[in-house]
């Protein structure tokens, strides 16, 4: 055993004994609650983060460049983050694409929002956002990542804002990756987001880029990829996009017996079946609401003012999962009904679950 | 107060079943003209308010550790007053309410909050919002008429307990924070065998929990850390919740025992439509008139007609529809019971001091010396059990 050994726990101890002092000094708050008067970025309440830079892209797209504060760990390329923003006094969550560089010299990570008409969240971001503007944070998660053995070859399908995970791919991976191509669809080429980079890579030799524009040329046509890249089959593929271009990419590689070589980000749930609706109960809170079958029951709790956990709104991070106490829900995607009594307890995404009849959910 | 059932001429009598559900959808579109502009203003205002709160606790406390000299004692214990009431009304009370939990800040949302009370919030949420917003001034159903402790209407019947009840009031104003946290506790329907032991036990363990962990905050940890200071910093908290207490119960007290003030029978909200359940809320508040600050430290309860109407819309905006109110009050024929604080809270003790004695007695009292003496049936009458 070496000297200094000891005096971690001695030091972890006094740290502790300090927390607990300080706790003493300021309950019922906790200390935390007065670093956030200071800065809201050494909090322990919440990971946040502060804009520090806002970069137009196109007319409708934004980076921001985000510094996260105490306790953001790290990403993999690829992967999403979730954003907490205040619009009109509300709090929203969203997710959007990493497109930064891993690390980053200034420690900072990016995004790259693009406003959708009437999207609470991405106009607001892009129209609205400045320098010092303190957003929500959440750790970095997803698995549409690249592995850590390159494959190969490599092909990105992808439209519309579906090119901001593949960006950050590529301005951390492509020196590794030998051969790839990107085929990427937008309505017309002043809209591309990142098209000057896109094009300067293909100017380098870096990647092939087939850029296509559904305004001028219609939408990919998904069977004619073939032509455009003879040999699809050979390489591993990640597509982003629009849910329509990613159910023609599923049935097409299925097709072709590959459907293992293509992986999937999709921004949108997918097909919504609407049930029947009924009276939702949120027991914990005392809310009960009439919600119909079509609106998923976090709107329908989030309306009525209850506390609901949310995440990515589509149904795949699972960070809106409660405990179903008793009735029935619907999934929106694919119409199957969960039912529970009382006592089991059975875990629903309210992101994608709709009242399929009375249902009671412990929040 | 009496009854307002009970009363020879009804206030709202001159009211049909349809004017009073005319009035409900009145109200009802004002209510909905706040949500629909509820925004950033608003947001920014409760954390302006929530920032401020806590800035003016953490430096009162800070001069508190020189509390020794006479100056910072002062300074440190008006500071550290006004920011416990602060706390305790503009923030605590509205955010528990449910005000603020349409922002879905986690941190702002009344199931998260807890306040510097000895009440704990979960506790209170249920006797407050549940109980007494719900069946606001029903004899019998809403235990905020007179706290258990105390005979504020002349159909409470009359028993000789409340022979000391202006005592009983000036008792719980000092010391209204754990006034609360009894009440909340419901040890009265405890002690006559109504509430299951299993609950009272585990609520009063949280009760006990919290009120060491207050307790020890003001009343050794800031002591201790004060050094020579440690016994000013003690009578400084110990002030600070006195003001607190006495405030805040004054404050409370002329929101519904102002002359003027109706009150309900018990069987009066059997089948209570939206209109009737408004109309109750007009006629069962009063406000205090005064400054934005006076306004500020009530946590706009001085708003109290407008609070109940909408308990759980932003505090900020019950001064803004005020105007509104009042010309409904007008145009329906009802009285909107207001006033200054000092005449507001006199009218509510003379209430106290009235009802601390039988009804009439006075009266009866000069009877009584003109004819023979006979035992008033009322005074032998047990305290009027409270149904839950």
């Amino acid at each position: 055993m070496t000297a200094p050994a000891p005096v971690r726990p001695v030091l972890g101890r006094l740290r502790e004994r300090v927390t607990t002092l300080a706790g003493m000094v300021v309950t019922p708050l906790v200390p935390a609650d007065y670093v956030d008067l200071i800065d809201p970025l050494r909090s322990t309440n919440g990971l946040r983060g502060r804009v520090v830079e806002v970069r137009p892209e196109t007319r409708d797209a934004v980076t921001l460049v985000i510094r996260p504060g105490r306790g953001w760990n790290t990403h993999v390329p690829g992967q999403y983050v979730r954003i907490g923003v205040d619009v009109d006094g509300v709090r929203q969550w969203r997710t959007y694409s990493l497109t930064s560089k891993v690390p980053h010299p200034d420690r900072c990570i990016a995004i790259t929002v693009k406003a959708i008409p009437g999207g609470t969240v991405s106009e607001h971001l892009v129209r609205r956002a400045r320098p010092g503007l303190v957003v929500q944070l959440d750790q970095a998660t997803g698995d549409f990542v690249l592995p850590a053995t390159r494959p190969a070859k490599v092909l990105f399908v992808t439209a519309g804002s579906g090119i901001t995970p593949v960006m950050g791919m590529l301005r951390n991976a492509v020196h590794e990756l030998e051969d790839v191509v990107v085929v990427h669809t937008s309505p017309v080429p002043a809209e591309v987001v990142f098209g000057g980079e896109l094009r300067a890579l293909a100017a380098d030799g870096r990647i092939r880029l087939v850029e296509r524009h559904s305004r001028l040329e219609g939408r990919l046509d998904v069977d004619a990829l073939t032509a455009v890249v003879p040999d699809l089959a050979e390489r591993e593929t990640w597509a982003c996009g629009p849910t329509g271009l990613l159910d023609d990419l599923e049935a097409r590689w299925a097709g072709l017996g590959i459907a293992d070589r293509l992986h999937v980000e999709r921004f949108r749930p997918a097909t919504l079946v609407t049930g029947d609706g009924g009276t939702a109960t949120f027991s914990r809170s005392g809310v009960v609401v009439e919600s119909d079958g079509a609106t998923p029951l976090l709107e329908s709790g989030e309306a009525a003012g209850v506390l609901m956990p949310s995440g990515c709104r589509m149904g795949i991070c699972f960070g809106c999962v409660v405990p179903l106490r008793s009735g029935a829900v619907r999934d929106l995607r694919d119409g199957a009904v969960t039912t529970a009594n009382e006592g089991d307890g059975v875990l629903v995404q309210t992101c994608v679950s709709a009242a399929a009849g009375a249902c009671d959910i412990e929040l | 107060m009496t009854a307002l059932q009970k009363k020879a001429h009804n206030p709202i009598g001159h009211l049909s079943a349809e004017d009073v559900e005319q009035l409900g959808r009145e109200l009802d579109a004002i209510r909905e003209q706040i949500i629909a502009s509820r925004g950033e203003r608003d947001a920014a205002y409760i954390r302006k308010v929530i920032d401020v709160q806590r800035k003016l606790e953490l430096s009162s406390r800070a001069i508190l550790l020189f509390s020794l000299f006479p100056p910072a004692w002062l300074i440190g214990t008006a500071g550290l007053s006004i920011s416990k009431i602060l706390e305790n009304m503009e923030i605590g009370h509205n955010v528990m309410h449910g005000q603020w939990d349409w922002m879905r800040d986690p941190k702002i949302h009344s199931t998260q909050w807890e306040w510097d009370n000895a009440s704990p919030s979960d506790m209170w949420k249920h006797s407050h919002n549940q109980i007494h917003h719900t069946f606001t001034n029903v004899l019998g159903r809403d235990n905020d008429l007179g706290y258990g402790i105390m005979r504020v209407d002349e159909d409470q019947r009359w028993s000789a307990f409340y022979l000391g009840q202006p005592l009983w009031n000036f008792l719980n104003a000092c010391f209204f924070e754990y006034g609360i946290a009894a009440y909340d506790l419901e040890i009265g329907k405890y002690l006559k065998g109504r509430k299951d032991k299993p609950t009272f036990k585990r609520q009063a363990k949280q009760v006990l929990a919290k009120i060491k962990r207050q307790a020890t905050r003001d009343y050794v940890v800031h002591p201790l850390l004060s050094g020579p200071s440690f016994l000013h910093t003690v009578a400084a908290n110990a002030t600070a919740n006195l003001v607190r207490n006495l405030w805040t119960h004054s404050v409370i007290m002329c929101g519904h025992f102002p002359d003027g003030v109706e009150t309900f029978e018990k069987t009066s909200i059997e089948g209570e439509t939206r209109g009737e359940w408004y109309l109750r809320q007009m006629l069962g508040a009063a406000n205090i008139t005064g400054s934005p600050a006076m306004h500020m430290m009530t946590g706009n309860l001085s708003f109290q007609i407008e609070h109940h109407l909408y308990p759980d819309l932003p505090s900020n905006r019950y001064k803004e529809i005020s105007p509104k109110i009042q010309e409904m009050f007008e145009r329906y024929g009802l009285t909107y019971v207001t006033g200054p604080l000092p005449k507001q809270l006199a009218s509510a003790w003379k209430t106290v001091i009235r009802l601390s004695l039988p009804n009439d007695f006075m009266a009866k009292a000069q009877d009584a010396v003109v004819s023979t003496i006979v035992p008033g049936k009322q005074a032998t009458s047990a305290p009027e059990r409270v149904a839950a």
